[in-house]
């Protein structure tokens, strides 16, 4: 199986690469469309800020290439952000795959949100062999709230969406490489869709 | 005013806190001796690293306290190592001075980094790291000692005192881009007497940003005083934790039995 880890300049994706290895998988890394297009699996990460990642995206006309793919595309974080229609986070247009915006957390909670959260309302292949309550680990200032695409809850304040699913689209807002073996089961889980 | 005291007092509850082993390394090697009597090498910190998030450590910070030439080389090196075994999050601190030196090591795998002196000296390096890799990376760590009633930043491991007071700088920090603050009180360092709560409190209620208490672990009850009356996001230690003192497994089960949310 080819599995190609975007690399666009924005994240940490050694640790996705290695978390890939622990599973037994090998992971490339690549902004070469071509590559991209031609893998089984492709994870789109991103940690940092929203609008400078995007900038990033397009200067290697990768933000037309992303929602044209049609193989399991996992957005990781920041990634999942993006895949949305628009972040607040420097008024970023999105590459519009989920239907809903992205915005800040409010004042009355601590910004960012760094804990391991608790998932639930779990849906469909992303969550096989996860029970609801299990732990995640969350780091992000921004949210995207519930929708009729979000696979995944957690509670921060208010309820938002944990993941997000449509067609062959999947993105999760927490790290599931840095979520210890209950996100090792969620990747291994996207990797055998 | 009470609904919205009622629905802070739940969420303060709803938080899931947590607990962070901290590993002294120098030249690649962890520094403070450890009694685990499964590691085959007691001064491997991956070793370490790994029974740590295999027993339910929630993150891990690697504190560098090399001075040789070499020392960037070394620590990145370990940061890919670490990366590579560990699956829970951790950060990278000491001596770390520059936006190129964050750089290689979220590079290798780092999720965070933890800078002190180097913020004290030079405060825009929070604002460019903030503005380069996102705050959630920037973890600024003050060290604090209880002075003629006020609390001033040291430097160099609490040897150096300057004239800021913690409050003030902690508010300054939080605005120039910080994501996290870890607290260390010199005071309680070392003492096994309990966290610094009051000033944690304090930190916490005037700040928006997570706090880290550090200094002062030496039972499990002082971990969950430094959750409620110091209001902590997470606690940090490293004896208690290294020799066996305070099994994670057992903290975490004792703090759950206390009301307090932890991840089991």
């Amino acid at each position: 199986m080819k599995i190609v880890i975007i690399d666009y300049g924005a994240g940490n994706i050694q640790s996705i690469k290695f978390a890939i290895e622990r599973l037994g998988f090998t992971a490339t890394l690549s902004d070469n469309p071509e590559e991209i297009r031609n893998a089984d699996k492709v994870i789109f990460p991103g940690v940092g800020e929203a609008s400078s990642a995007m900038r990033k995206l397009k200067e290697s006309g990768l933000d037309s290439l992303i929602p044209e793919l049609q193989q399991p595309v996992l957005g990781i974080c920041l990634g999942m952000q993006l895949m949305c229609n628009y972040s607040e986070e420097g008024d970023t247009e999105g590459l519009k795959i989920f239907d809903v915006d992205v915005v800040r957390f409010r004042e009355s909670v601590k910004i960012p949100q760094i804990q391991w959260n608790s998932i639930t309302s779990l849906k469909g292949p992303l969550f096989e062999n996860v029970e609801n309550n299990e732990f995640i680990y969350m780091v992000h200032s921004y949210y995207a709230p519930v929708t009729d695409e979000t696979i995944a809850v957690c509670e921060y304040g208010i309820p938002y969406g944990a993941a997000f699913a449509k067609a062959n689209f999947y993105g999760t807002q927490f790290h599931p490489e840095k979520s210890s073996s209950t996100g090792a089961q969620i990747l291994k889980n996207f990797l055998e869709l | 005013m009470f609904v919205v005291r009622r629905s802070l007092f739940v969420l303060i509850n709803m938080i899931v806190k947590r607990i962070i082993p901290c590993l002294d390394i120098k030249n690649g090697r962890t520094v403070k001796g450890t009694n685990f009597v499964n590691l085959r090498d007691a001064g491997d910190p991956v070793e370490l690293a790994k029974v740590y998030s295999d027993t339910g450590a929630d993150e891990l910070v690697f504190l560098d306290i090399s001075a040789t030439e070499e020392r960037r080389k070394t620590l990145s090196d370990l940061v890919l190592r670490v990366a590579s075994q560990v699956n829970i999050p951790f950060t990278v601190g000491g001596g770390i001075s520059s936006v190129d030196d964050v750089d290689i090591l979220l590079k290798n795998g780092a999720d965070k980094v933890s800078i002190n002196s180097s913020a004290v000296k030079r405060p825009e390096l929070i604002n460019e790291l903030a503005a380069k890799f996102g705050s959630q990376c920037v973890v600024v760590a003050i060290d604090a000692k209880y002075i003629d009633g006020e609390w001033i930043v040291h430097l160099v491991g609490g040897k150096v005192p300057t004239t800021l007071n913690l409050f003030d700088w902690a508010k300054e920090v939080e605005q120039r881009g910080a994501g996290e603050i870890l607290f260390t009180s010199m005071d309680n360092d070392g003492t096994k007497d309990g966290f610094a709560n009051e000033a944690l409190a304090r930190l916490s209620d005037t700040l928006n940003i997570p706090i880290i208490a550090s200094g002062g672990a030496g039972n499990k009850q002082h971990f969950k005083d430094a959750f409620t009356e110091g209001k902590a996001d997470a606690a940090l230690a490293a004896s208690v934790f290294h020799f066996g003192e305070i099994p994670i497994p057992e903290l975490k089960k004792e703090l759950k039995a206390q009301g307090i949310s932890v991840r089991i």
